[in-house]
């Protein structure tokens, strides 16, 4: 734990924590909205109508479970044996849609009838939209407007699916000025709105919210490789924005203590150059979006402005779990720059056929590192949380044939 | 005693008028013009002051003072310039009541009890943490109340009874009334408050309700002062004087000028 934490006076966090982390630091009028959301996802976990309707849903609109897939190519040569949890073949194309149909049955319990969400890649964009669609929501989400251009096949997705796209200008123009943009029109639209958070970071109860709804991951895989493998990974894998991939691979294992839970942080140019996306590695305690958790600051407490190849890992905070699980010492918390992530990229598609998103190729880069490095047998379980289809064009402006 | 003294004898003061309180950010644009500023904003009327603390993500804020932050954080201006202005504003004005509103992560990155106590020596009164609700409050309270500051909580219109019990119990200073839902901004008007929220408030012996959010002409501070507030807070309406003058600063002075002494009147 770093020394400018232990040497801070406690928080005193209460309302989700995770040790000294997480809580509710929102603009009091966001307080009953929050508290309500509370008790309706309490009362859905224990109601079987609101569960069996999210498990329809999942397996008939979404397409679970998503195959375990054992690589054949990626790490021969190695002593790493490379499973890949499917995710990015999930409609929608990467894991968001699980917890956004969560959510989505949520806000209808609630009575709302309209959602806004951030997004970042456009990938919980497109969740969102498909699901307003799905239950007749007006639908709103918005997007910094820098990512706009470097996603731009996702924003027609969404507005093909009749979501409206707001750009946002402010601050960096990235996720996080997205985020502060949706919790502004919360705090007035909240008697007829959900907001829809896509990860899971932000104000209790949204990180124990999203990772309840984005357990299924881990816990698929979980079965599925001892079906396979007769035990226990020695290390699951997943790339880490905002958490919510990472968590929900992680949450069934956490108590297996003979895992090693590894969360794969953009270091974007490297993690000495201050551009990159690597929160819990390089950045210190502090409150953004509603939680006390790690951030990218400057030394005055201003947010800084974080740098990754795939803007859904470009997020200058993280889900307050993880900042636990990292303090904790239970997960460790790796970089991959944005050069490795190209590279996984490019690997995945050339040697298995699978075009991974910039995000997920974060986690394939790590995995290949641990392979390479293996000198006895490695069994490796790496969340591939979305598909690449969204990343050609970008791509495209880094390698050549 | 409490330095809350500076609210309590402004109140007095004033027999039952109302307060006027412009809000500006600190720093905005440059820490030199806001200094002017805050000269002019006390000369031409203003009981007391809230004053901003620039910062990154101001999730509260709409568009007007979201701008004012980039501003100040453009010309370079950091929490302890900040300090330092509040401290020459305090030299220069013994008995103005001075309110800092800041973000959380500016009072924890470091240390939340040293960002209470050099507050307190740079001569704030109270502080008001705009995403910090009270049932998170213990802390900012304690280190707040241990260097005699009063901590500022918001009543919002969607607060129950519980939620207003506790602000009222917890506040000291005034009580920061919001006159509508949303974030700051003057272009969507404050929405005349019940009386009866009011005082279920004053009932609870809460301090002094201020209004606040939407507040852009005297009619509205008219309207405050006639539903039990005991003052109001302008703080879009007057950043946004400071904005369209930014090229010519005799006019933006002369505009503030007549603005304050415009809603001082209302009062």
């Amino acid at each position: 734990m770093s020394t400018v934490f232990s040497a801070s006076t406690p928080l005193g966090v209460d309302q989700g924590a995770f040790g000294p982390f997480g809580g509710m630091f929102v603009p009091e009028i966001l307080v009953p909205t929050l508290q309500d959301l509370t008790h309706a996802f309490v009362e859905a976990q224990s109601d079987p109508v609101f569960q069996r309707e999210f498990e329809d849903l999942l397996k008939e609109y979404a397409g679970r479970e998503t195959p375990l897939y054992r690589c054949r190519n990626l790490a021969a040569g190695t002593k790493a044996t490379v499973y890949l949890k499917r995710e990015d073949l999930l409609h929608g194309g990467a894991h968001k849609t699980n917890q956004v149909l969560g959510q989505a049955l949520l806000a209808r319990r609630m009575g709302k009838t309209r959602l806004i969400a951030e997004t970042g890649a456009g990938q919980h964009g497109v969740a969102t939209a498909m699901i307003g669609s799905l239950f007749k929501m007006k639908t709103r989400i918005y997007m910094g407007d820098k990512d706009m251009k470097r996603q731009a096949l996702n924003v027609f997705r969404m507005r093909l699916m009749g979501a409206e796209v707001v750009p946002v200008a402010t601050g960096s123009g990235t996720l996080k000025d997205a985020v502060n943009e949706a919790l502004r029109d919360w705090s007035e639209s909240y008697p007829n709105t959900h907001y829809l958070l896509g990860t899971a970071a932000g104000p209790h109860p949204f990180p124990t919210i999203v990772r309840e709804f984005q357990r299924v991951i881990g816990r698929e895989a979980k079965a599925q490789i001892l079906e396979r493998e007769g035990r226990l990974p020695d290390a699951a894998i997943a790339c880490v924005g905002g958490g919510s991939n990472a968590i929900g691979l992680f949450a069934d294992f956490i108590d297996d203590r003979g895992v090693r839970l590894i969360g794969v942080e953009p270091a974007g140019h490297g993690l000495h150059t201050g551009k990159h996306g690597a929160t819990l590695q390089k950045g210190r305690p502090g409150i953004l979006h509603g939680t006390y958790t790690y951030i990218l600051q400057d030394e005055h407490g201003q947010v800084a402005e974080s740098h990754s190849i795939s803007a859904g890992l470009d997020y200058p905070g993280v889900g307050a779990q993880h900042a636990y699980l990292h303090a904790s010492g239970r997960a460790e918390y790796v970089g991959i720059t944005d050069d490795e992530a190209l590279e996984a990229f490019q690997m995945l598609s050339r040697e298995e056929g699978i075009v991974p998103a910039l995000e997920s190729s974060h986690a394939i880069g790590y995995a290949l590192k641990l392979a390479k490095a293996a000198t006895q047998h490695q069994l490796l379980l790496v969340n591939l949380s979305g598909r690449g289809d969204k990343d050609i064009e970008h791509v495209m402006q880094h390698i050549k044939f | 005693m409490m330095k809350t003294n500076r609210y309590e004898a402004m109140f007095a003061r004033l027999r039952g008028k109302g307060a006027f309180i412009p809000f500006v950010m600190l720093g905005d644009p440059d820490i030199e013009t806001s200094s002017a500023i805050i000269d002019t904003l006390i000369a031409s009327g203003a009981d007391a002051l809230e004053l901003g603390m620039p910062f990154s993500d101001a999730v509260a804020d709409g568009p007007m003072i979201q701008r004012a932050g980039f501003r100040a954080l453009e010309a370079g201006v950091t929490p302890t310039d900040c300090l330092r202005l509040l401290k020459n504003v305090r030299a220069k004005y013994s008995d103005v009541p001075i309110g800092l509103l800041v973000y959380a992560n500016l009072v924890v990155h470091q240390d939340l009890k040293t960002f209470y106590i050099e507050a307190a020596e740079a001569g704030v009164d109270s502080v008001l943490v705009a995403d910090v609700p009270v049932g998170a409050a213990t802390p900012f309270i304690e280190a707040a109340e241990a260097v005699d500051i009063a901590p500022i909580f918001v009543v919002p219109p969607n607060a129950d009874e519980t939620a207003i019990r506790e602000i009222a119990r917890r506040g000291r200073g005034y009580t920061y009334f919001l006159g509508r839902t949303g974030v700051t901004g003057a272009d969507r008007e404050m929405q005349t408050p019940l009386p009866s929220r009011i005082k279920v408030l004053q009932e609870a012996g809460a301090p002094p309700a201020i209004v606040g959010f939407g507040i852009s002409t005297p009619e509205h501070i008219r309207a405050a002062l006639d539903a039990g507030a005991a003052g109001a807070i302008s703080g879009s309406a007057t950043v946004a004087i400071i904005e369209r003058h930014l090229e010519d600063k005799a006019a933006m002075h002369e505009a503030l000028a007549a603005f304050v002494r415009k809603m001082k009147a209302a009062t």
